[in-house]
């Protein structure tokens, strides 16, 4: 039925008026031109017929009422529906075509609003089009960095700006595995992996200073800065890393290039250096012992030369000859058994423009607190060789020892060229003459310490890494005192780096990744959204449900979950020797029979490598106060302190699930529609847990609860609500 | 006056010769088997040149002669390192320790001879 139009009644009822009132006053009109006969006829006339009159009247408002009608619908109620369909068209994705009605305007313009529709629809379509063709082929780039990456023979690690690693291959996986403190437990696992700290490994200052070192260089302008240095890790390997910067897409030209992160390319060099040490060492001794000999001889067979040595003397010099003649074949014997290694591996050392190692000593040295450092008589254009690291760390080593020992609160750097090398100067005034001259000397043979950190390297080692020597002296005229360190030089060469290659041809194609935007959260972990923390979600099997009795883990598993995405590949599967007998009647339970943990390591070995995989993430686990309180009894043991941030996925499901009866597992991974192979394994537990955890986040966001805190507030109550049952 | 020249190495065969030909110089000599036992001699017998050794037990040549020259006494005592080390920095850091000069083994006796000649006629 057609609606009730107001505007039409309103109309009826105004004309209707205007007639009455025309009607009203046409008659008053001639009623007062007429006599009384005249009136009277009229009265008598019209009189009897009034109603006849009134009829006509509003059957003629009738007409009036259908002809304003189809005026309205035809100019006013055909281009508002044209304005109403057009609001849903532009409002949703709606693809039909508008029916054209009402006057000619109003249908010319639906047949406008049509093509405007097609028109949008065309555009739609090329826009998809394109966008999945750049997805494509970014996925393809993808692939190929991927396999790229894959076949090289180096380790790569890319990370970002705090040391989370964002990208490794294969080949560093392995390489990490064989630093794991615990290779057998965890398979490097602990150390390697999707947002983990390369820290892990390398020492953070190292890194930071060869990064420091970059960005010196790229804001010089060169076009391809890269640092080396070779670092010693827990395990004590010698890893040798070389590193690139990734640096930021230039928007605009001119703009300067900011690092976003790094590529670290890594080879353990520990066998390598071994054999370069041991050659070395050989080659040292072969050519000092045999210059001592070759001298001991070569005075003999003067001596002998005078013709009148007496006969005793001259036999004793026959002697000498003999000894050492022997003494050289019998070392040349040995060389030859020792087999000397063909690889050659030198210390690496890096270009440094002179002036910038002196700004960097300055900048340390000052850090260390209570000494003022000046830069006095520095040639700028000296390129030296060096292993800056370790000659900063001698050097701040060298300033904080004076302070302590000598009283000195200023310390000059000198650099200057001496014959063929590099001169670099620690100097100072003395406060007491005697005492420096007494306390420096064999400080080289020390230990070096400064800053509270302990090294094993001494002065001596840091020099014949450069191949340079050092000394104290005293300088005759000024009575100045100093350290001199003799360093090689470098030919000057970054000017030809930065001119000889086009800026921004060097950066390879093949990275357009989003992969560097994640930094490091500033938030405390508690306001932290789930949706961007890091989680270890992890299940025990135990001999049975009393761990604090003598109850014992037999079986630690674990899978992460990193920027909302669950990282199957990474995770941690350990069964556990518990030196105790299995409970028969438990190992239908868990399936973990006693031959099967014989042999297998035992728990003060799997929680410390558990500990180290479960760094700085938040631990999940289902009904996690059992397992966790599986951790805490063996805190004592194993000296690992559990004290990360704990979820649990039973109060989480009750959270979301309020009238759900069962909160088990099995009943949830149901609920959910989640199909996990092996379970009752504890990696398998781990992947429900972890795949249940992951549903349950945008569930819980649905409710408000966005963050750390907000789910652990909401999981309290909960656990209350439920206790009161 | 006969000159007394000190002789300090550790090593029996190249003191047989060196003290044949000192003495054959004409020089009283004086022989040190490692560093500590160098410095005492110096202080006792007050020599007037050195021949040193650099690699010796207990006290390199390059401690002795730093000692030596902290020493306002010796401040002109001439010195000779001998030394089986031949890299450029060691023959740097030795003469900045000091040294008069300094020979790299093997080394022609004549020359040394001659050195130590030279050295005491300066000194005289």
């Amino acid at each position: 039925m057609r609606r009730f139009d107001k505007r039409v009644a309103l109309g009826v009822a105004l004309i209707g008026l205007i007639g009455l009132v025309w009607l009203g006053a046409t008659g008053g009109l001639i009623w007062s031109t007429l006599d009384d006969a005249g009136r009277a006829i009229l009265k008598n006339t019209l009189g009897e017929r009034i109603m006849l009159l009134l009829l006509m009247w509003a059957v003629s408002l009738i007409a009036v009422g259908s002809a304003l009608r189809f005026l309205v619908s035809y100019f006013m109620t055909a281009p508002a529906r044209l304005a109403e369909e057009a609001q849903v068209l532009l409002g949703t994705d709606v693809k039909r075509q508008l029916v054209p009605t009402g006057s000619i305007e109003n249908r010319r313009l639906a047949d406008l609003f049509n093509q405007l529709v097609q028109q949008r629809e065309a555009l739609r379509d090329e826009m998809d089009t394109r966008v999945q063709e750049a997805a494509r082929n970014t996925e393809q780039e993808k692939n190929r960095l991927a396999a790229l990456m894959s076949e090289l023979t180096k380790s790569v690690v890319v990370c970002n700006l705090d040391g989370r690693i964002l990208l490794y291959n294969n080949r560093a996986r392995m390489q990490f595995r064989a630093l794991s403190q615990a290779p057998g437990v965890a398979g490097g696992g602990e150390l390697i992996g999707l947002g983990r700290s390369v820290y892990g490994v390398f020492d953070r200052k190292l890194v930071m200073h060869a990064l420091e070192n970059i960005q010196h260089r790229l804001q010089r302008g060169a076009s391809a800065p890269s640092a080396q240095f070779i670092t010693t890790t827990q395990t004590g390997q010698l890893l040798r890393a070389q590193m690139a910067p990734v640096r930021s897409v230039q928007t605009t030209a001119g703009e300067p290039v900011q690092m976003t992160g790094f590529v670290l390319m890594l080879d353990n060099i520990t066998r390598e250096f071994e054999a370069q040490s041991r050659q070395d060492h050989i080659l040292h001794t072969l050519t000092e012992r045999s210059r001592a000999a070759l001298g001991n001889m070569q005075a003999a067979l003067d001596i002998l030369e005078y013709p009148d040595v007496e006969p005793d003397m001259r036999e004793r010099l026959l002697t000498v000859l003999r000894e050492e003649t022997e003494g050289l074949g019998t070392r040349l014997r040995e060389l030859k058994s020792s087999a000397l290694d063909s690889t050659v591996l030198r210390w690496p050392l890096e270009d440094m423009l002179g002036a910038d190692l002196v700004a960097a000593a300055i900048r340390r040295i000052e850090a260390l607190g209570g000494l003022a450092v000046v830069a006095t008589e520095v040639d700028d254009s000296l390129w030296l060789k060096v292993e800056s690291f370790s000659l900063l760390q001698a050097l701040s080593y060298l300033a904080e020892r004076l302070r302590q020992e000598c009283v000195i609160n200023t310390v000059q750097l000198r650099l200057s060229m001496g014959t063929g090398r590099a001169q670099l100067d620690l100097c100072w005034t003395p406060s007491a003459a005697k005492l420096t001259d007494k306390v420096v000397p064999g400080w080289e043979h020390d230990p070096m310490r400064s800053g509270g950190e302990d090294t094993s390297l001494t002065i001596q080692d840091v020099v014949e890494r450069h191949g340079g020597a050092f000394w104290f002296e005293r300088e005759a005229e000024t009575g100045t005192v100093f350290f001199r360190f003799l360093l090689p030089l470098a030919a000057p060469q970054e000017q030809l780096e930065t001119s000889s290659v086009v800026r921004n041809e060097s950066r390879p194609e093949y990275y357009d990744f989003d992969l560097f935007q994640a930094s490091a959260q500033s938030r405390s972990l508690e306001d932290s959204k789930l949706s961007e923390l890091s989680f270890t979600v992890f299940d025990t099997e135990t001999t049975g449900l009393d761990p604090a009795n003598g109850d014992e883990i037999i079986q630690i598993a674990a899978v992460r979950i990193v920027n909302g995405k669950l990282l199957r590949h990474e995770n941690f599967d350990q069964l556990v020797d518990p030196k105790r007998n299995i409970p028969a009647i438990t190992i239908p339970i868990h399936g973990i029979t006693p031959e099967m943990v014989r042999g297998q390591p035992t728990i003060d070995k799997v929680l410390p490598a558990f500990h180290q995989f479960a760094q700085d993430t938040v631990l999940v686990a289902h009904n996690a106060a059992f397992d966790m309180r599986c951790l805490q009894v063996k805190e004592k043991v194993t000296g690992m302190v559990f004290d990360h941030p704990v979820m649990d996925t039973l109060l989480l499901s009750a959270v979301v699930h309020p009238n759900q009866e069962s909160h088990r597992l099995e009943a949830i991974t149901e609920r959910f529609n989640i199909n996990i192979l092996g379970r009752h394994t504890a990696l398998g537990d781990a992947m429900a847990t972890a795949e249940v955890f992951m549903r349950l986040i945008p569930l819980l966001a649905e409710m408000g609860i966005h963050t750390l805190g907000q789910a652990r507030e909401a999981a309290q109550k909960t656990y209350y609500a439920r206790l009161k049952y | 006056m006969t000159k007394t020249v000190l002789i300090a190495d550790d090593e029996p065969n190249i003191l047989i010769s060196l003290e044949y030909l000192m003495k054959r110089e004409g020089y009283r000599v004086v022989v040190a088997h490692d560093g500590q036992e160098a410095c005492e001699l110096i202080e006792r017998e007050h020599p007037d040149l050195v021949l040193l050794d650099v690699m010796m037990p207990k006290k390199t040549g390059f401690d002795v002669c730093h000692e030596i020259r902290a020493n306002e006494t010796f401040k002109a005592l001439p010195i000779v390192l001998l030394t089986a080390k031949g890299r450029d920095t060691d023959v740097a850091k030795g003469l900045a320790m000091g040294a008069n000069d300094y020979m790299t083994k093997p080394f022609s006796t004549k020359e040394l001879a001659q050195k130590v000649r030279d050295l005491l006629g300066a000194q005289a």
